[in-house]
């Protein structure tokens, strides 16, 4: 026998700092919470702050669970802590509508995440197409005061923060094609499918 | 230019080295809410820290002082510290926890020495890192130490020598 370290119950410190996580949300130390939700379209991580939902990231195409929280932790606050109770409202309105029993979220949304006032128009454009239905780029575009902007309306929509709840599937290109998709175009053509608006494309 | 990593993967990261040393300085009794202070009170912190910290000597920093609230604070209750600490909170591992009768030893040593060989030998912290926590010369660190290590030797046989 020497001094050493004292021993852990195995999973005791883990669970312990999954109680300290759970405080840090509910006593509002924790500027941002964040989960991993299981979808059809693969995991996603819901990060919301005090205002409301901020990202909603496909875990694979978008970089990996690091590389989502690195981004939140330089743009928004590094007091980050994984909440799952807290995001309980995201993973039950996302599991109504990939169930088929929810056409419009209504989920309290932060667009801090939104890089300039024209992105914010753009997607605010994206988020009045209601379900089932589709809009445009070109359309989308003037909806955000910009007509001729549709390129970079396709940026904007590119680097929505929040794909799904803030539906930038249903802008297509206005050539019929399906333009691009934050979360790849398979999944683009899976949400669409699921609303049952563009079944053939 | 390097910046904060999220509070979670620090949690994640450090969470282990925090709770041994908690355990070998307050006891597995008080372990577990003092481990809450020091992250929540770290977590308090964090957004201001200096992005290039060194991340586990400050959160060991922060555990040291729970830990010296938690010593304050059974100064001033009627039972004395060794009642306290034959109570375990959780029951010991199977192999009943290597050194943990050292510990319990080094529990009763004074302060100084106390607060020197949890740092030193449960949190692997460096004489150096241990004198800015404790604001005290890296010389009385090591001092400290020794002293306490000479007191366990008196009891036990096959301490390790001061590193």
């Amino acid at each position: 026998m020497s001094l050493h370290p004292p021993d852990l119950q195995p999973g005791h410190a883990a669970a312990l700092a999954a109680r300290t996580a759970a405080r840090a949300a509910d006593e509002g130390i924790a500027d941002v919470v964040y989960a991993t939700v299981d979808s059809p379209v693969g995991r996603l991580v819901a990060v919301a702050t005090r205002r409301g939902l901020a990202r909603l990231a496909y875990e694979l195409e978008n970089g990996g669970l690091d590389t989502v929280l690195d981004e939140v932790a330089v743009r928004l606050s590094p007091a980050i802590v994984e909440a799952p109770a807290r995001l309980d409202d995201v993973r039950r309105e996302l599991d109504e509508y990939f169930a088929g029993r929810r056409r419009d979220f209504a989920l309290p949304l932060d667009w801090a995440l939104v890089r300039t006032p024209f992105h914010r128009g753009v997607l605010h454009a994206a988020t009045e197409i209601p379900f089932g239905a589709t809009s445009t780029y070109r359309e989308i575009a003037a909806a955000a005061g910009s007509p001729t902007a549709y390129r970079a309306t396709g940026n904007a929509l590119g680097s929505n923060p929040i794909p799904i709840v803030v539906p930038c599937h249903r802008v297509l290109a206005s050539s019929g094609g399906l333009g691009g998709y934050t979360g790849g175009l398979e999944r683009k053509r899976l949400l669409l499918s699921l609303e049952g608006g563009m079944l053939g494309v | 230019m390097s910046t904060l990593p999220p509070f979670q993967r620090f949690l994640d990261t450090h969470r282990d080295d925090v709770l041994r040393f908690l355990v070998a300085t307050v006891g597995r009794h008080d372990a577990d809410d003092a481990f809450q202070e020091t992250f929540l009170s770290a977590l308090r912190a964090y957004p201001r820290l200096r992005p290039n910290s060194n991340l586990r000597s400050w959160v060991l920093t922060i555990a040291h002082r729970k830990a010296l609230d938690v010593h304050r604070a059974r100064g001033r209750r009627p039972l004395p510290v060794a009642e306290l600490d034959d109570r375990p909170a959780h029951p010991a591992p199977a192999d009943g926890g290597r050194g943990g009768d050292h510990w319990n030893r080094v529990r009763a040593l004074p302060p100084r020495q106390r607060e020197v060989l949890t740092l030193r030998y449960a949190a692997d912290l460096t004489h150096a890192e241990i004198a800015l926590a404790l604001g005290c010369t890296e010389a009385a660190a090591r001092r400290a130490a020794a002293d306490g290590l000479k007191t366990l030797r008196k009891e036990l046989s096959d301490v390790p020598a001061p590193a």
